[in-house]
């Protein structure tokens, strides 16, 4: 049974937006720390700390999940997607990305990856959301600035031109 | 909010896990999930010196189904349950929905939960409507503890240091039976304001609340409406809720009343 000691760093390996990735990490890292600060992956976004704003949220093994409230070491074998996973080509957006372009679904920008995070991997899920499932499952992200309404435009829009257009 | 240093051990097998449960005591904390323990750990408020992760134990990896129970092991994540196909227990389904935020469900398990014990946390309420099970192990020796008799106080329970719950039992619906669950968030998946399961038979109807006392708490009430209205102001009125940040008490007891009310007759209504 491996043990991994508070006083060392253990090398920790995932594959991450599809390709293999290893750092070192004491046990008590937090993954989002992990993904910023060791990997170099700042598209994941820190606000709480304690899993309620919701910007951290990344994917786990096709899931989303809070980035924040695990640790580096649990990620070991998994397969984790961020925010810089979503773009098909780095000159392209995706369709969800693009929607939050077009209906202003941003404004700081601090909580969107998260927000697409978990857009990405539900309307994957369930093409035919609808708008109070689709606000329920919103419920666990916080926007402080741009406001709600444009949002849910930007995911409306996403849905029905996902289910469209399914490999877009 | 970092955690504070620990070792981490990846059990591969229930023996380890609760050797070292066995060794380290309250120094050990059991990680599952994580959905509870690390924002405890994130904020300090647990400082365990190791943290055993159990989600590699493939024995706790499964959801065990007979005619009358279902039997949920540690490591069954509660988007597992909510995924698993003929639940046959309406009121679990139900209250998963409101169990946090599809984005925590996803790690979170039913266990961690109920070892939890958040007064205001679904799971509990509904281990507790129910009358379900609490299967505790340490290396020693097994026990099972009643719902009812499991949640002590404010995130406290009957477990001691060395035992784990290794799984709980919830019964599975029994015919001419009708349960029900609402619950007062200030949005979902925030923490419950009053969440209220509702279980009904010809004769009585059981309510249990969460939120609003200590731990979660349950009544028999008769089916008869004329003396269950009364009986259920004289509960809402005895449990011991208190004032915080997003309630008064006395707010809590008469969503008690409202929402007890509306439960108790959805339950009798929809009695198959
Ligand atoms: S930073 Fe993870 S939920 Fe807020
Ligand atoms: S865009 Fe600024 S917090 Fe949401």
């Amino acid at each position: 049974m491996p043990r991994l000691t508070a006083d060392r760093r253990h090398t920790v390996r995932f594959t991450l937006n599809g390709r293999a990735v290893e750092g070192e990490a004491e046990p008590r890292l937090l993954l989002v720390d992990f993904l910023r600060h060791v990997l170099g992956a700042t598209g994941t976004h820190v606000g709480c700390e304690h899993g309620v704003c919701g910007a951290c949220t990344i994917q786990i093994d096709g899931d989303p999940a809070r980035a924040c409230i695990m640790l580096a070491v649990q990620a070991d074998g998994a397969d984790i997607r961020t925010v810089e996973g979503l773009a098909p080509a780095p000159d392209r957006l995706s369709v969800l990305q693009d929607c939050f372009r077009e209906f202003h679904g941003l404004q700081c920008g601090f909580c969107t990856p998260g927000i697409l995070m978990s857009l990405d991997a539900f309307l994957r899920a369930q093409p035919d959301a609808t708008e109070p499932e689709i606000r329920t499952m919103l419920s666990g992200h916080l926007c402080r600035c741009t406001g709600y309404v444009p949002i849910m435009a930007a995911a409306l829009a996403a849905r029905d031109r996902l289910k469209a257009n399914p490999d877009a | 909010m970092k955690p504070a240093p620990f070792d981490y051990l990846r059990a591969g097998t229930a023996a380890e896990a609760l050797e070292t449960l066995h060794q380290c005591g309250g120094d050990a904390r059991i990680l599952a999930g994580g959905q509870s323990l690390l924002p405890m750990l994130n904020m300090r408020l647990a400082r365990p010196g190791v943290v055993i992760d159990i989600m590699h134990v493939p024995e706790w990896q499964r959801i065990e189904t007979t005619e009358t129970t279902l039997r949920i092991g540690a490591g069954v994540r509660q988007i597992a349950l909510e995924r698993h196909p003929g639940l046959r227990q309406p009121l679990l389904t139900a209250a998963l929905d409101w169990v946090g935020h599809a984005q925590t469900r996803s790690r979170g398990t039913v266990c961690g939960s109920v070892a939890h014990a958040d007064p205001s946390a679904e799971l509990p309420l509904v281990l507790v409507a129910l009358k379900g099970t609490i299967h505790l192990r340490s290396r020693r020796r097994r026990r099972d503890v009643a719902a009812a008799d499991f949640f002590t106080g404010m995130m406290a329970t009957t477990r001691t240091d060395e035992e784990m719950i290794e799984a709980v039992s919830i019964p599975t619906a029994r015919p001419g039976t009708g349960t029900a669950f609402r619950e007062m968030a200030r949005r979902h998946g925030d923490f419950a304001i009053v969440a209220c399961a509702a279980v009904a038979d010809a004769t009585t109807v059981r309510l249990a609340v969460a939120g609003v006392a200590d731990r979660p708490t349950a009544i028999d009430l008769p089916a008869d409406p004329a003396t269950r209205d009364d009986a259920l102001d004289t509960f809402a009125w005895s449990l011991d809720a208190r004032d915080d940040l997003h309630a008064t008490a006395r707010y809590r007891r008469e969503l008690v009343r409202q929402i007890g009310r509306s439960v108790m007759q959805e339950a009798m209504q929809c009695r198959a």
